[in-house]
């Protein structure tokens, strides 16, 4: 899932979240992305929340990319919150 | 009541977080078009709690960079760092503390769990004295991290618990965990992966010590400057982190009828909250930490799930639910599921690994540090945890599923031979130092499973 980012009306900048449950370890995200996912040991996923805007792109292929669409990407949720 | 008419009116939901958020989106996307309001007593848009323990705490990402991406646009009125502080369940008004009344026509509630804090109220506003349930709690504590502390006393040890030492130890902060129980996580996973997590704490220089009480914490001109154990021990330490579980946020239901209390909110397996008389309400409905319901695949009992994914799934069937009339409704049957990474380890779990009476290592080892553990109750399978083997647990999901016998037949390869079910040890979480992230909040008869403490 993509596209909340070009979506919004506030520009607030890209966040992600993935769903360590769904998510295999296969580590597709951390070739794609290195600088938002890498690998802690042999298989726990960590990532950067907060998506720089350089790595935009490297983030959509990467959510893309894993095999089991456990990367959720967008907007930052109740950014229109007065 | 018609279809139609469930996808108009006013809704309000209480507590902006995961579960609020999901629920939100949820009766959006299935073409709610009523007016919805969300209410969140901390002042932040939704945000994701478990990198708190992990990536802010190790210093790699900052706890203001949390916040959770949305699905889609909500098109909510927000009501940010105002508390709900009451429900008129006749009058179908939610009150706010500051003075203000939310009519709504259907109500959810997701107001999670906090902290429990350090008993002795003055102790625990020394300073140095931590718990962490929210991104502020976060953000302070990894600043004293960042300050390089002489030494961190961490109390409990479950996942939090564990979480935080691991969180040390990796920026090579000396540590000591004190648990009350005979060993970390021992309250959701029972003894064999309790002793493994136990040695892997060691390993990683953890001073743990288990079976101790911290009696006191002492200061010096407003400072944390160590603390007293049951054993007579005494530790240096300039922080303390209160990891001794959750306490549910229920207060705010006092007195309105429904069936709220300590352990949560209770509901049926469709999320529709019940009432004080066990009669189920029809626009009442919860989800997230704060709920409690019935689950099928685990006798019926009464379970709260302190789960990331049990937040998340269990929205999606209220906020269908709210909107939904009759047949149209859909039960909350998801197989609980949650992660956990310390000490470089990936733990995953699925089913409920409290509601076991037995446990088999069933491929890999301890000894390897990748493994998977069976669990079983009366003969089925009821749970499954991997260690660095997240990979075989969907296989488990079946045998879960289906309720399959348990030993479990050789579904794989590298299952040792001396592989033997060993029981389970999930004590009574009365010895534990922090409360469960399972509760079956129920009784087995034959057993003295959990019931959560109330209070203290
Ligand atoms: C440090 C930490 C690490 C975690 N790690 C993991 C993990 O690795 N894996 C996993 O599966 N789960 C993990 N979890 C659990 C997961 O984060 C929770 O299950 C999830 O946050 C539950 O979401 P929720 O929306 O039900 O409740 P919460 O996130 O607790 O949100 C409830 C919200 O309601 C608000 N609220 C409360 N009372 C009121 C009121 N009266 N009026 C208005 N608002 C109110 C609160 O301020 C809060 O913002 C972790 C939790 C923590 C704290
Ligand atoms: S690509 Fe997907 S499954 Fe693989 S590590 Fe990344 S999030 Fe996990």
């Amino acid at each position: 899932m993509t596209g909340g980012a070009e979506r919004g009306a506030d520009r607030a900048g890209m966040q992600i979240v993935v769903d360590l449950n769904r998510c295999q370890g296969y580590a597709q995200c951390a070739f794609l992305a290195p600088q938002v996912f890498q690998l802690h040991g042999e298989e726990a996923l960590t990532y950067a929340p907060a998506v720089p805007d350089d790595q935009l792109e490297r983030v959509r292929g990467a959510a893309t990319a894993c095999p089991v669409q456990a990367i959720l990407a967008g907007e930052q949720a109740g950014a229109d919150a007065g | 009541m018609p279809a139609e008419a469930r996808s108009d009116g006013r809704i309000v939901i209480v507590g902006a977080s995961l579960a609020g958020l999901r629920a939100a989106e949820t009766l959006r996307d299935e073409g709610f078009s009523g007016e919805l309001t969300l209410v969140g007593e901390e002042p932040h848009p939704p945000y994701d709690r478990p990198p708190l323990t992990k990536q802010v705490l190790l210093g790699r990402v900052r706890a203001d960079d949390v916040g959770l991406p949305r699905r889609r646009a909500v098109e909510a009125r927000w009501k940010l760092g105002v508390r709900a502080s009451g429900l008129d369940l006749y009058g179908k008004k939610v009150l706010l503390a500051n003075g203000e009344q939310l009519p709504f026509d259907r109500l959810l509630i997701a107001t999670g769990t906090r902290a429990r804090p350090w008993p002795d109220p003055d102790a625990a506003r020394l300073d140095g004295v931590f718990t962490v349930r929210t991104r502020d709690d976060a953000g302070r504590l990894a600043e004293r991290f960042a300050a390089g502390p002489r030494r961190v006393l961490v109390i409990g040890a479950g996942f939090t618990g564990s979480e935080i030492a691991s969180a040390c130890r990796e920026r090579g902060i000396e540590v000591t965990v004190a648990e009350r129980g005979p060993a970390p996580l021992v309250g959701a996973l029972g003894g064999t992966l309790g002793a493994f997590a136990a040695r892997m704490q060691r390993a990683h220089g953890v001073d743990l010590r288990c079976g101790v009480t911290v009696t006191g914490l002492k200061g010096a001109d407003g400072r944390l400057t160590g603390a007293e154990l049951s054993d007579g021990g005494r530790i240096d330490a300039d922080i303390a982190v209160i990891a001794l579980g959750a306490v549910r946020n229920t207060e705010w239901l006092a007195g309105s009828g429904l069936a709220a209390g300590p352990r949560g909110v209770a509901c049926d397996a469709g999320c529709r909250a019940f009432d004080m008389y066990g009669i189920v309400t029809d626009d009442i409905f919860v989800a997230g930490d704060v709920a409690r319901f019935p689950h099928p695949l685990f006798e019926y009992q009464m379970l709260s799930l302190e789960h990331w994914g049990n937040a998340v799934a269990q929205a999606e069937v209220a906020a269908h639910n709210m909107i939904s009339s009759g047949p149209h409704r859909r039960p909350h049957l998801t197989v609980p599921a949650f992660w956990s990474s310390q000490f470089g380890l990936n733990i995953k779990s699925i089913g409920v690994p409290t509601f076991s009476d037995q446990v088999v290592v069933a491929q890999g080892s301890p000894e390897e540090g990748r493994l998977v553990a069976v669990y079983g109750y009366r003969g089925r399978v009821t749970a499954a945890v991997s260690v660095n083997r997240a990979k075989w647990l969907e296989h488990y999901r079946r045998l879960i599923e289906t309720a399959a016998p348990f030993p479990p037949g050789p579904g794989a390869a590298d299952r040792p031979e001396s592989a033997e079910p060993v029981p389970s040890d999930v004590p009574d979480p009365k010895v534990l130092s922090h409360g469960p992230t399972v509760a079956l909040t129920g009784h087995l008869p034959d057993r003295r499973l959990t019931l959560v403490r109330p209070g203290g």
